[in-house]
């Protein structure tokens, strides 16, 4: 299947509407929806990430593409569930307990979602319990705990011990970030990765279910 | 409700650049023991918080143990240095305001050791108390009713019972909006916030901590901060995800929203980390802290030295109480501040304010489109666009356009460097300035569906 410059093109310029639009015709052309997310909008999405790493692209063109990603997708999704196909990558992103900040935690979450995973935001405030019990109930391949205050890093710790008392702990990758976070201490709290920024997170992620 | 303003500044209480000094105000503030702020000099205001720990009742007695001891050892410091006077801040972590009593505890500890340097060393000195706004705990927040309001309120109260001679806050009314309008870059839902939501909140939150204050004599209303807006945009261009120029034009805009606590009866000093002080200090007259260079074991800034020009407090925004060589971080850090200020203040005794003010500002104003909004003349330009307008949303429009004019003057005098896709950016910022309507309704009606999921209305008198 050939790419489809419309929908590409739409993406890489952050036009939600001409995305919707690109895609609807498309599939009325016939396309196949697993077709145009792979020839055309992860290739999209990979060179707005690559504009964002050489700094041609700030976060607002990121997310205005990640948006444009999305509303193709809604188009898609309902025709890949009924095809029996689904995202590749679920994960659950979360503010830990004790924690109110959620600017960095939304970027990385919308980042995400532009990156082509699914991604279920659990919000600021989550207790080491709702971690669990989202673990439980949604099954992410991934978990990203975030903390910007240096008296909410032990929450990580906390969340991630909830998670092995629970036994679900080997069924998922834990990711951590925030001000006060480093790799020594994403290591010293059994952590599997650590990032300084929401663009390397998303590397990370890619590099993690990769080797899965 | 709406809650009327109670003081309108219609011109500037500093009008003229030469007056527009570090130390020195209109309207000088006595507080706490025996302090006098912006009467000449420059004093430190050493913050200082908890290494990395939980804090639990568990914890509670480790969590107090911690603060006897920073401020016994930051006290120790200061009259070591013979600094002429002092202000603490006590910046209240959630836990300790959703436990209103906790912060108190913590207030009467801190007040403690204070009256005791006061009494002993005869130190001037004073409490700054600053609970942590926790009314956006639910989505979307409300923020003058329920618990969380509830609990807010009661920690104002207890912490000025139990020995603040100052409080504060670093309000977050309409960040909800903000936050993804700054995201997505979206100038007009970054307008709408700082200009039309952030000051119906403002007004009514500063009305609320101005009463708590004038029933607590002695008490007084300090000032906020637009740190969850123009400090979180900062944060976010030094990372290289957002535009340096719209960070820059966020600030100028920033000082609408933080004004608003000026009209409702607050006194100064505003908060150490709203880098929109000088443009407070202008046009109120009254103190202002500041930080910079000193604060780098918080967070970047590229205002080192500009944010000094022209502060009354010189502060270190955080530091825990981690083991440094010579001794822990917050008396270290309270030996840094000690020799900024002992600088400053020995400027302005052999006359040179003037000059050191001027060489702090030419050492960053043109390296950052954040400082070239921030040096004395510049400030002078954002103060007077805004008493200049009636309304906050066409003050902080006036603000942003001024700012714009000024980063684009920069530009073309050669002075200020911006990339290519910096300069689209300023460009772009510009053109969203000019279509922006004339009325604030028209732009509320604009923008009802992309935010209004986002925002409680009653939260702001809608």
């Amino acid at each position: 299947m050939a790419q489809n410059i419309d929908l590409y093109d739409a993406i890489l310029n952050g036009n939600a509407k001409m995305a919707h639009a690109a895609t609807e015709a498309a599939l009325a052309a016939g396309a196949d929806p697993m077709g145009l997310i792979q020839e055309s909008m992860v290739p999209a999405m990979d060179e707005v990430g690559r504009l964002f790493e050489c700094e041609e692209y700030f976060v607002p063109e990121l997310l205005l593409a990640g948006r444009a990603m999305k509303s193709a997708m809604e188009l898609l999704k309902p025709l890949l569930s009924a095809a029996g196909q689904r995202m590749a990558v679920r994960i659950v992103i979360g503010t830990v307990k004790g924690d109110l900040h959620d600017i960095g935690k939304n970027i990385v979450a919308s980042m995400l979602e532009g990156s082509g995973f699914e991604v279920i935001d659990l919000g600021t405030d989550v207790s080491p319990e709702n971690f669990v019990a989202a673990v439980e109930e949604r099954k992410p391949q991934v978990v990203c705990l975030s903390a910007l205050l240096t008296v909410t890093m032990p929450a990580m710790k906390l969340t991630i011990d909830a998670l092995k008392t629970a036994g679900l702990r080997t069924q998922v990758k834990v990711l951590v970030g925030g001000a006060p976070v480093n790799s020594q201490y994403a290591k010293e709290i059994g952590a599997d990765g650590y990032s300084e920024n929401a663009s390397g997170a998303v590397g990370l992620v890619k590099n993690l279910v990769a080797e899965a | 409700m709406i809650v009327e303003t109670a003081r309108k500044f219609t011109s500037l209480a500093i009008p003229n650049q030469d007056q527009f000094l570090y130390g020195a105000c209109p309207h000088p503030l006595n507080c706490g023991l025996g302090l006098t702020l912006g009467a000449g000099q420059v004093f430190p205001e050493v913050n200082f918080t908890l290494p990395p720990m939980s804090i639990t009742r568990e914890t509670w007695a480790e969590v107090k143990a911690h603060y006897e001891e920073m401020a016994a050892q930051i006290l120790r410091r200061a009259v070591s240095l013979a600094v002429p006077g002092i202000v603490l801040e006590f910046e209240l972590l959630p836990a300790m305001t959703d436990e209103p009593e906790w912060g108190a505890e913590i207030t009467a500890i801190l007040k403690r050791h204070l009256s005791a340097a006061h009494e002993k060393h005869k130190l001037l000195c004073a409490l700054r108390v600053t609970p942590t706004d926790i009314r956006d705990q639910q989505k979307p927040p409300l923020l003058r009713t329920g618990e969380p309001w509830q609990r807010l309120r009661r920690s104002f109260e207890l912490c000025a019972e139990a020995g603040a001679d100052i409080l504060s806050i670093e309000s977050v009314g309409s960040k909800e909006v903000h936050d993804q309008a700054l995201m997505f870059g979206d100038f007009p839902g970054i307008v709408f916030a700082l200009g039309v939501l952030a000051p119906r909140d403002m007004t009514w939150l500063w009305s609320e901590i101005v009463s708590i204050c004038a029933a607590h004599p002695g008490v007084i209303a300090g000032g906020d901060s637009a740190c969850g807006f123009a400090n979180t945009a900062m944060q976010l261009a030094h990372q290289r995800m957002l535009p340096e120029v719209l960070a820059a034009v966020v600030r100028a805009m920033s000082c609408v929203r933080s004004l608003a606590a000026f009209e409702q009866g607050a006194l100064g000093p505003s908060k150490d980390c709203a880098y929109e002080g000088p443009v407070m200090k202008a046009i109120t007259g009254m103190p202002i802290s500041m930080e910079g260079k000193s604060a780098a074991c918080a967070h970047f800034s590229p205002l080192g030295n500009i944010a000094a020009a022209m502060c009354d407090l010189w502060s270190n925004e955080s530091v825990q109480n981690v083991r440094l060589l010579s001794g822990n971080a917050p008396e270290v850090f309270t030996e840094i501040l000690a020799y900024d200020c002992r600088l400053m203040n020995a400027a302005t005794a052999a006359g040179g304010a003037l000059a050191l003010r001027d060489w702090m500002t030419a050492s960053d104003e043109w390296l950052s489109p954040q400082a070239a909004v921030l040096s004395p003349a510049a400030t002078l330009r954002i103060a007077s666009a805004i008493v200049a307008e009636e309304t906050p949303y066409r003050q902080t429009v006036a603000a942003g356009r001024v700012a714009v004019d000024i980063l684009k003057e920069g530009v073309v005098a050669g002075k200020l460097r911006l990339s290519r896709k910096e300069q689209q950016w300023l460009e772009r910022i510009e053109a969203s300035l000019d279509e922006l309507p004339a009325e604030e309704s028209a732009l509320i009606a604009v923008l009802e569906e992309q935010y209004g999921g986002l925002y409680d209305k009653a939260s702001y008198g809608l």
